[in-house]
């Protein structure tokens, strides 16, 4: 059992390219403080700023004054990071990118942040939201494995 | 928020005597760093730039949106006959380059002795 379990931290960032990297500090700190490898951190810090990226552009329309919350769980074995937005969600799954599309403009070069996310953790899941009450999000979660800790 | 891009170009011999067109990246690379990446690229003589090294050892911060950018640059190179090869990624960076599939298209190496040795 983790000591740190149970421990939450809830980070808003405005809509604005850029502010996802202060998400992607804070799970990167609680992953170190968990004891994840530091390889395990890199997926998700890229895993987190991606979502973020996600939240900001397709979720809230980069309307700066529209935040988008992000609640970081410690559990006994697992780091599970919640991204929130005011958007109507995303379609899964994310399609695996091809690169020889992408390559003869068939296919949008970019649009590779939801395969990402998850080919880099270990749990993604889209929940798109009904309302104003109840938000769409991403979950995110890493777990500790010892084969690979 | 983003780290703005510090770009530097120079000329190196690769080790079979070719000429190779280093351009070096500093900062964050993301979406806004459209001029940094294709616009170095395009502002290139495509007849006297036939092959290009993309070192990425300066570079803080890499998302999907910024590697679309390279990808962009893949794309126009691989119509002009020139031939990409990138260095100095984080071994988490090499994975997710591997991953997306580019290492079809551009040699990755460590560093820029590696890329040199071996072009």
């Amino acid at each position: 059992m983790n000591v740190h379990s149970g421990s939450k931290v809830e980070v808003q960032l405005p809509s604005r390219l850029g502010f996802e990297k202060v998400a992607m500090s804070t799970a990167a700190g609680m992953a170190k403080l968990m004891g994840f490898s530091a390889d395990r951190i890199e997926d998700l810090k890229t895993a987190v700023a991606e979502a973020c990226i996600n939240a900001m552009e397709h979720g809230n329309q980069m309307n700066a004054s529209i935040p988008v919350s992000v609640v970081l769980s410690m559990k006994a074995d697992e780091l599970e990071v919640k991204v929130m937005d005011n958007g109507s969600g995303m379609d899964t799954p994310a399609p695996t990118p091809d690169i020889d599309r992408k390559m003869s403009g068939e296919e949008e070069a970019r649009g590779m942040g939801m395969f990402l996310i998850q080919a880099l953790v270990d749990e993604a899941e889209w929940v798109s939201g009904t309302g104003t009450d109840e938000q769409s999000f991403v979950r995110l979660v890493i777990r500790m494995n010892k084969e690979s800790e | 928020m983003q780290t703005p891009n510090k770009v530097s170009q120079l000329q190196l011999t690769g080790a079979s005597g070719q000429q190779i067109t280093c351009i070096r990246f500093d900062g964050d690379i993301s979406s806004a760093s459209k001029d940094a990446i294709v616009g170095t690229y395009q502002a290139l003589d495509k007849d006297s730039n036939k092959h290009i090294l993309l070192d990425f050892k300066g570079v803080e911060y890499l998302n999907s949106s910024g590697i679309a950018l390279v990808i962009q640059v893949l794309m126009e190179a691989s119509k002009s006959g020139q031939t990409i090869a990138i260095c100095g990624l984080t071994p988490h960076f090499t994975k997710v380059f591997t991953m997306v599939g580019i290492t079809k298209y551009a040699a990755l190496y460590p560093d820029e002795a590696a890329s040199l040795s071996a072009l």
